[in-house]
């Protein structure tokens, strides 16, 4: 196979290496398909938790929300990490794919193993959660699907690394790498670390589970078990805000405000949030109270500070190049006059703010050691993941699939006036989903619970307040909003692929990226383009928010009993 | 140059701090610190702090002196189940088993004083939540944890299970009385 074909894309002036090209397309294509089937599944979920509604029977739920979190949370996330992977390094550097044939190898891996996974839950003796913990026992198939789709993952982040060291030596760029492709260094950095420590504790469970391991401790499990679950999270951090400056560069030819700031919170993703596996056992025995403490504030917070940080400098810099290009009247024209009817720039603001004010303030707050009591295992919790996972990660990915996706298969991107809502309704139904689960929480029902109406107790009940029951349903609402979002998504992205109007050579009827701010841009009036109010303005609502909304928190926790 | 493009100039890291940036940075800095002494600060001012305080066991000697509580202090039995209320003496030990799909016994507490809970699983992981207080704590199998639990409000409580424990996990609940 010759490796050095490329072509150069008309819109873009990107180089585009078929090696790189073909494993983009079908890593994408895999993202949304597992999306497609994992939403669907999330569907059933909230019709089920809508009481009236009740769709599912009790076996069939636990199976289908097993399916639900790890089609959606692993397989379409990381299928589409893997080509942002690529995106940002072959693409963004101009470069060949470092052993493409081992890259086709890792991604057989994963659908082998997603495939599989599907499979053996489907046939019901695996309804054991994305968690599995032990000593619930799957069938042993399904510890060796995930592991054979993580070896799959691992291989994708060493070609990653390759493709950067290959660019590097035959210098197709110069100087450091772009930011958007240092922000999915740290992803890939993070997500190696994820992985082997996904690997320490699937290889003993799955060799417990065929009987050649006698015991694996129940504790020593939730603490390995989280060092991979939640940083498998923060991978889906990294990728997403890298994709946030993508778009901002994309959509307004914007530039950090300062790139040492940016680069250095992307760099305090990897050195803090390896600590963050704590605040899953917050309320667990044998932990003591100082590594709680230490652990769960990442110490210090510095892991939050960095999200904090590209909070302000995302919003900053388009503020900046806005101002730039001549919207700097008072403070918010800039944002007024941003492209709202286009759907990469919408879906992006959208996830920004959904992550931050919604999923951001509400992780730190429950991540509190003591607060967590109030929390833990709530409905609460996935009501905020709901926020960090879909509304931030999941959109923004949507967001970026609707520039990546034409440019990429040279097709014109079909349903347009369609896709020019689908970001508000997919972000308005999941801004439900997010707040009445967590309202429900708040009221104390439990996650991952099929009836909290107690029915087939034998007449031992528990009455919830009927806000609970009001939560549920409208949760249910905003899950049939939300599908219906995701489903439209999954429709135009495929619909482009197959029916698309071919491009060829030719160029898109409507620019799809913006000429880069010039420094005589900037510089222009003064320089006044770099004093930027209005993302000022904007974070400080947010810091009040924060700040009100953590207080409170502790208001409510010295209510209740005294505890020990 | 955009963020899509090396940056302009080689040495970024010598670039200097944008204006809003640094200040924004300092306050997020400072909000850290404070969240950070709010949770040792709890400790030493707050009455919400659960204890760490555990023990490894088996199944079956959690199993033998939850029993013996149980024989000691029973005062009657009820509920569907016809479970034993285990009404213990104020400032005396609780053992409470979580078991697939119930928590046993009863246990009938006095407001205002305070109990040293013994707590955990004879099987799965189960999640203690006791509702409507909102107290949440992880039950794990082999690890008994102690700690207090001091009732502020009389009344029947009840104990959902919140960890998914298996196919009957929604039937498990149980209950706690709280008397004046």
């Amino acid at each position: 196979m010759v490796n050095n074909e490329f072509r150069t894309c008309p819109d873009t002036g990107l180089k585009f290496y078929s090696s790189a090209e073909n494993l983009l397309k079908v890593n994408a294509v895999a993202a949304v398909v597992f999306l497609l089937v994992g939403g669907f599944y999330g569907l059933l979920v909230g019709l089920t938790r809508w009481q009236a509604v009740h769709l599912l029977a009790a076996d069939n739920f636990y199976m289908v929300l097993t399916l639900h979190g790890l089609n959606v949370l692993i397989f379409w996330m990381i299928f589409f990490e893997i080509a942002i992977l690529y995106f940002c390094s072959s693409v963004l550097l101009g470069c060949r794919l470092a052993t493409p044939r081992w890259a086709w190898a890792g991604f057989v891996l994963m659908v082998v193993g997603a495939v599989m996974n599907n499979v053996i839950v489907l046939q019901g003796a695996s309804s054991v959660m994305m968690t599995s913990y032990v000593p619930m026992e799957a069938d042993p198939l399904f510890y060796l699907s995930l592991i054979l789709f993580a070896v799959g993952a691992l291989i994708g982040c060493f070609v990653f690394f390759g493709t950067l060291v290959v660019a590097k030596a035959e210098k197709t760029y110069e100087g450091s790498v772009p930011l958007v492709t240092f922000g999915a260094i740290t992803a890939a950095i993070i997500a190696v670390f994820t992985i082997v420590s996904g690997a320490i504790i699937l290889i003993p469970t799955f060799l417990w589970s065929v009987g050649v391991v006698g015991e694996i401790d129940a504790l020593a499990y939730r603490l390995i078990w989280w060092a991979f679950g939640h940083s498998s999270q923060q991978i889906n951090v990294a990728a997403h805000v890298a994709v946030w400056y993508a778009i901002a560069a994309i959509v307004f030819g914007a530039r950090p405000l300062s790139e040492k700031v940016s680069r250095t919170a992307f760099l305090m993703y990897i050195v803090f949030l390896q600590l963050a596996s704590a605040h899953h056992l917050l309320v667990d025995p044998g932990v003591s109270a100082n590594f709680k403490m230490f652990n769960t504030s990442y110490a210090m917070y510095l892991a939050v500070m960095a999200s904090m940080v590209h909070g302000l400098t995302v919003p900053g810099s388009i503020e900046a190049a806005q101002r730039a290009r001549g919207y700097s009247a008072g403070l918010f024209t800039w944002l007024r006059k941003a492209p709202w009817g286009n759907p990469v720039f919408s879906g992006m603001f959208i996830s920004l703010v959904g992550f931050g004010f919604l999923g951001g303030i509400t992780g730190v707050v429950m991540g509190a050691e003591q607060i967590n009591i109030l929390i833990h295992n709530t409905l609460y919790v996935p009501g905020h993941f709901h926020a960090t996972v879909v509304l931030g990660s999941t959109l923004a990915f949507m967001a970026m699939s609707y520039w990546l996706v034409p440019v990429l298969f040279r097709r014109e991107l079909v349903l347009k006036g369609i896709a020019k809502w689908q970001p508000y309704l997919f972000g308005l139904g999941m801004t439900g989903v997010s707040l009445f689960l967590m309202g429900a929480g708040t009221l104390g029902v439990p996650r991952r619970h099929w009836d909290i109406g107690f029915a087939g107790t034998g007449g031992i009940t528990h009455e919830f307040p009927a806000a609970a029951y009001t939560m549920l349903a409208l949760n249910g609402m905003s899950v049939i909003l939300a599908v219906i979002g995701g489903a439209a998504f999954c429709v135009i992205m495929v619909g482009t692929i197959l029916f698309g109007k071919k491009l060829g050579n030719q160029k898109m009827a409507e620019p799809c990226i913006v000429a880069p701010v010039t420094d005589e841009e900037y510089e222009a009036n003064g320089g006044s383009a770099y004093a930027i109010p209005g993302t000022l303005v904007l974070a400080m609502v947010f810091f009040v928010s924060f700040a009100l909304y953590y207080f409170i928190n502790w208001k409510y926790l010295a209510e209740t009993w005294g505890i020990a | 140059m955009s963020s899509l493009s090396p940056p302009s100039k080689k040495l970024w890291w010598n670039e200097p701090i944008h204006k809003t940036e640094l200040m924004w940075i300092s306050l997020v800095f400072v909000w850290g610190l404070i969240m950070t002494f709010m949770m040792p600060y709890w400790h030493v001012v707050g009455k919400q702090n659960l204890g760490t305080e555990t023990y490894k066991t088996t199944p079956k000697a959690f199993q033998a002196s939850t029993e013996a509580f149980v024989e000691q202090y029973t005062v009657r039995n009820e509920g569907p189940r016809n479970f034993p209320v285990v009404a213990p003496p104020a400032g005396g030990d609780v053992y409470m088993i979580a078991r697939l799909y119930d928590w046993w016994p009863i246990v009938e507490l006095k407001k205002g004083e305070s109990y040293r809970f013994h707590l955990s699983s004879l099987d799965m992981q189960h999640g203690f939540s006791l509702q409507p207080a909102n107290i949440n704590i992880q039950v794990v199998p082999n690890y008994e944890h102690v700690f207090t639990l001091t009732p502020n409000a009389s009344g029947e409580y009840s104990i959902i299970c919140n960890e998914y424990c298996g196919i009957g996990h929604h039937l498990m609940i149980g209950k706690l009385l709280v008397v004046d």
